[in-house]
């Protein structure tokens, strides 16, 4: 037993920091407040977007999702030319990447070697890394002239009599903003997709190979519809990467609070509104109205996302069974 | 009857096969064609004054985004100091310590927070910050990119240290040494290169972020000091100058894209490379 010892102030301090350290619970309570702030975190988004778009809610109601006037000179805000825009470009988007993305998936799972297919997926993921703002500058300035000079002629050509191929094209429109859309969600549909159709166990191959089955058979018969849940999952989860994506829509969307059945027409998104008048919302209610854009969009995404989770989970489950 | 029937099998089994990986093609072709176009139009738009000069004003030519470069790097140190930490004690606890029910709805929280758009995630540090300090600062970009490190940063973390075998964890606990013990001194560091990666990559994600800067750190023609004025970031800049009707402003947000995507490139395939050659830590217990 060492005799007590006169300490000075930062060796006490130090001790003392020692001490709660060494603590068995110190590291238990230590990170279980980490993993509450992520909690508290996500409810405080939540709670801010709900309280700062109070005033939004209190003066128009529902009717803000439906009214299709955005006047802020007038004070009049509505929600639809926004949500027609979101929900327009991230279908066109998802109907372009859904088949090229399940095809690459199909690819990289049942008939690339392994190594072949690591690099290859790695490669596709590198397409999800490059920043949206570079995906919007190679919108305006080299998808809009290719779409200008060859693609959209060919399509008025063809099918110009249809209403969603009507009207003049300027370049920027619901149109340019799925494409650019769906390259960039295409990562997201060929990872998860490839990695649930791996986890399909190798039994159900080999049983419908052997009923006489070719490659392809099982493949699309078995092989896919096992993974569909997971599969269903990648395509919310892009689909929620679309609707929340904001540069390069902005960049390539005409900007322009309108409801048109041509997808050649120039619109607006959610998000692209929020992005571009921000700054400029002068008056409570206007910047009350873009939060509560901000908060449909939140609810919207959380929704897609929770759905997409849940539907991945399931795979995996059924898959480990 | 029989053979035609197995020709027209085998020939779908070709042709729709050969589709597929007509779609890997296609999305790998635009990948080289995006990296090709920026190499090409983004060197030759590069020069030295790029990293040195403050940018011209409107109507001269030159000038540089020296003042973007380092406001990047400000608003990315500070979104670390905030996020990382929060991530990885998150990440530390789902592997270590949590529950099973804890756990998976800690894990299904984190995913909903990583898809939560990144310009509401904007709107949020506007309201938080900004609103009550009274104007944009590099301070509220930072926390705006902080709360998107944080997702990405617990689930990469609970991966690595999954993957760390329970053998070690075993032997330290059995040498008398504290849970807690075992963690800091053995556990983490048997995954710490994994999870300084994930932290890089998780950075390379979060620099090319333009939406949640936009009234968070907003922008600035001139250098920004300290932490509470507005500032330049090379993202923010690449959209300004995109959207100007200016020959001399594109030519320059070709320059910083190309510098943007580098960077991020380079981040991305290091980290694969040190990722894949630990690929047996990798092979843990899915989450």
């Amino acid at each position: 037993m060492p005799p007590t010892q006169i300490l000075t102030r930062p060796q006490r301090m130090r001790r003392k920091i020692r001490q709660i350290w060494g603590h068995d619970n110190f590291g238990h309570i230590l990170t279980m407040a980490a993993g509450a702030a992520i909690l508290i975190i996500t409810g405080v988004i939540f709670y801010e977007l709900f309280a700062q778009s109070s005033l939004s809610r209190h003066a128009f109601g529902l009717n803000f999702l439906f009214t299709k006037v955005w006047d802020p000179v007038a004070g009049i805000f509505g929600a639809l030319p926004f949500i027609y825009g979101t929900v327009v470009t991230s279908i066109l988007a998802l109907l372009m990447a859904v088949p090229l993305g399940l095809g690459s998936a199909i690819f990289l799972a049942e008939l690339a070697p392994p190594r072949l297919s690591d690099t290859l997926s790695f490669l596709t993921e590198l397409l999800a890394a490059v920043p949206s703002v570079i995906y919007g500058l190679l919108g305006i300035f080299v998808l809009i002239p290719v779409l200008h000079t060859s693609i959209i002629p060919l399509l008025k050509n063809w099918f110009g009599f249809l209403p969603i191929f009507g009207g003049d094209f300027f370049g920027v429109s619901y149109l340019t903003a799925g494409v650019v859309l769906s390259i960039m969600i295409v990562p997201f549909i060929v990872s998860v997709s490839r990695e649930v159709l791996l986890a399909v166990p190798q039994d159900q191959r080999e049983a419908s190979l052997a009923l006489g089955g070719t490659h392809w058979q099982t493949t699309w018969r078995v092989v896919v519809p096992f993974a569909m849940k997971g599969i269903l999952g990648s395509i919310f989860l892009a689909l929620a990467r679309a609707l929340g994506e904001t540069m390069a829509v902005t960049m390539v969307i005409g900007n322009n609070p309108q409801i048109k059945a041509s997808l050649l027409a120039p619109g607006y998104s959610i998000a692209a509104i929020i992005a571009n008048e921000f700054t400029e919302a002068v008056g409570n209610l206007y910047l009350s109205s873009l939060i509560e854009l901000g908060l449909v969009l939140f609810i919207l995404t959380i929704v897609i996302n929770g759905l997409a989770r849940l539907l991945i989970l399931a795979t995996a489950r059924r898959a480990s069974r | 009857m029989m053979v035609s029937y197995s020709v027209r099998k085998r020939g779908s089994n070709i042709l729709m096969f050969g589709l597929t990986g007509l779609c890997t093609a296609l999305t790998i072709g635009v990948l080289f064609y995006i990296l090709g176009y920026l190499l090409w139009h983004g060197v030759s738009a590069l020069s030295l004054s790029f990293f040195t000069h403050l940018p011209a004003p409107v109507g001269e030519t030159g000038g540089g985004m020296a003042n973007a470069i380092v406001g990047s790097g400000k608003v990315l140190l500070l979104a670390t100091i905030i996020g990382v930490p929060i991530g990885f004690l998150g990440g530390v606890y789902l592997s270590e310590y949590a529950g099973i029910k804890m756990a998976s709805l800690i894990r299904y929280v984190t995913d909903l927070l990583n898809g939560v758009p990144s310009i509401v995630i904007g709107i949020v540090a506007y309201t938080l910050v900004v609103l009550p300090m009274g104007h944009f600062s590099t301070l509220a970009g930072g926390v705006a990119l902080g709360i998107m490190m944080i997702p990405i940063a617990v689930r990469s973390t609970e991966e690595f240290l999954r993957a760390v075998p329970q053998t070690q964890r075993d032997a330290a606990l059995a040498l008398g040494a504290t849970k807690w013990q075992a963690i800091t001194t053995v556990v983490i560091p048997y995954a710490l290169r994994s999870i300084i990666t994930g932290t890089m990559l998780n950075l390379a994600r979060v620099a090319g972020e333009t939406a949640p800067l936009l009234f968070t750190s907003l922008n600035n023609q001139f250098w920004s000091s300290g932490w509470g004025q507005p500032t330049a970031t090379l993202p923010v800049m690449i959209f300004t100058y995109a959207i100007s009707p200016y020959d001399d402003w594109h030519r320059q947000a070709w320059a910083a894209a190309f510098v943007l995507l580098a960077l991020v490139l380079i981040i991305n395939v290091a980290a694969h490379g040190v990722l894949s050659r630990s690929k047996h830590l990798r092979r843990g217990p899915a989450g």
